[in-house]
């Protein structure tokens, strides 16, 4: 067993963040508010990786991720790996996929947008049907991050996932 | 019960559309009637527009309706910080349908997400409009006698002017072949060009305009030319004459050609054009008020079927 599973394991109860892009690691710890957490988190960046060169991991010892956090960290970074334990053992291994529909989640970069300007939630589409791939058709190597789009409900202002800001 | 909200008539069926027509083309023979008697309509006008106003409040009015509303935000309370919800709130509870113009873009779509009495989007930002849509559809529809496989020329800033959007993608069922003649800084936004291609929607893009470069229109839509649009002012100098229709550019085109423009126009249509049988423009406007007809029945439940076996038509 490696070291890094050796630390998954001992955790009794609690969450772990895996296959982490290491450029986000800390954006992830900011938006988990992690910094400010007073149980046990463990941090780790640089790690060897099957699937990328390099990761990054956070584990959490009693902390279990809702929806709207989850969404979040989709937004941030798509693809990463939640794991939850309980007991000691692993009862919900996911990759964090971006769902059809973020409510609340992201702003909307448009200044005349209805919802930069009333408080009320703002819900943006994913678009994943797309436009590169129309206008490309050959860029088959672009992943889900560098084209999905996601566009507001109410000004229909499209935006690419990597230029939003969360709400 | 079901939201009638018209927000946008981007998505409306064919269907949809034609029976929005034929209710226009029944106020068009008999425009004063009592059908909304007893309803209270509002028009809210959070941005002013007074031809939108005007012709929304004459279309309640000539349907028997009594009309409330504002038209200057800073008289009302939302310019004291209240929330467009909380205005819409309000006048919900003495409207029967709200008729809203607002500088935000989706500011239709929220409101009718807040109250339950149906919503009419007369502009929200550069959004769409679909009281000038329908108008647009209703004075091709009439003078064409039909909306399919037309060549619709739109001539000018297709960059900004939002009508020219709206029409086209309300036209994208109908086999159009748009025909896009502006300046190179004004021209039709690659988006609206990669949405042709998407629906399959044939255009050309020209920059020259004269009586050959129009001889195969049938309806040919002007905007302004605005000093204000242009980065370059050098290049307004240059290019501000060369899109002014002239009545003598007209010997070439089609028999049944119509020249529309939302109005008001600056100078871009010569006042020697509006004597021409092709001049459209003001029966345009004019038809305005039967698709503002047909829309405020269409929010309150009123079918193609009452407005035709109407029995308070004033003769
Ligand atoms: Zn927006």
């Amino acid at each position: 067993m490696s070291k890094e599973q050796l630390m998954v394991a001992a955790l009794e109860n609690g969450s772990v963040i895996d296959h982490i892009p290491t450029d986000k690691l800390f954006t992830i710890v900011k938006l988990l508010e992690l910094d400010k957490f007073s149980e046990p988190v463990f941090i780790g960046n640089n790690l060897d990786s099957q699937i990328m060169s390099r990761k990054g991991l956070i584990k959490v010892a009693n902390k279990f991720l809702n929806e709207k956090e989850i969404s979040k960290l989709a937004v941030v970074c798509p693809n990463i790996r939640l794991t939850v334990i309980k007991n000691f053992e692993v009862v919900e291994k996911r990759e964090i996929g971006l769902p059809e529909t973020l409510s609340d989640i992201v702003k909307c970069p448009n200044p005349v947008c209805i919802t930069n300007n009333e408080p009320m939630k703002t819900v943006f589409y994913v678009e994943r049907h797309n436009y590169i791939h129309q206008m490309f058709p050959y860029e088959h190597e672009l992943n889900e991050q560098d084209n999905a789009k996601l566009k507001c409900r109410y000004c229909g202002k499209e935006v690419d996932l990597k230029e939003i800001k969360l709400k | 019960m079901e939201n009638r909200s018209i927000v946008s008539i981007a998505d409306y069926s064919k269907t949809q559309i034609k029976t929005l027509l034929d209710m226009a083309s029944e106020f068009e023979k008999y425009p004063n009637r009592e059908l909304l008697k007893g309803k209270v309509v509002a028009t809210l006008f959070f941005e002013p527009s007074t031809r939108t106003r005007l012709s929304f409040e004459t279309a309640a009015n000539r349907l028997g309706a009594r009309v409330i509303g504002f038209t200057d935000p800073k008289v009302t309370s939302s310019s004291k910080g209240e929330t467009l919800k909380d205005t819409i709130k309000m006048v919900s509870n003495y409207a029967d349908v709200i008729v809203m113009r607002h500088k935000l873009e989706g500011a239709a779509l929220y409101a009718s997400e807040v109250t339950d009495v149906p919503i009419i989007n007369a502009g929200d930002g550069s959004n769409l409009h679909p009281s000038q849509t329908m108008l647009d559809l209703y004075s091709i529809y009439k003078t064409q006698g039909t909306l399919n496989n037309l060549n619709i020329y739109m001539v000018g800033d297709l960059k900004y002017g939002r009508t020219v959007h709206s029409l086209l993608m309300s036209m994208r069922k109908y086999h159009p072949t748009f025909h896009f003649i502006s300046p190179k800084e004004l021209e039709m936004p690659e988006e609206y060009k990669f949405y042709c291609k998407h629906n399959d929607v044939k255009y050309v893009e020209q920059r020259d305009f004269n009586e050959d470069t129009i001889a195969d229109a049938d309806i040919l839509y002007m905007t302004r030319v605005q000093r204000e649009r242009f980065t370059d002012l050098m290049e307004y100098e240059r290019v501000k004459d060369a899109y002014i229709l002239r009545a003598d550019m007209l010997t070439k085109c089609k028999d049944n050609m119509k020249i529309l423009h939302p109005l008001p126009r600056v100078n871009e249509i010569e006042y020697d054009v509006d004597d021409s049988k092709h001049a459209y423009y003001f029966e345009q406007a004019q038809n305005g008020l039967y698709a503002r007809e047909a829309l405020i029945c269409q929010t309150l439940g009123i079918t193609l079927n009452d407005i035709k076996n109407d029995k308070t038509i004033i003769k």
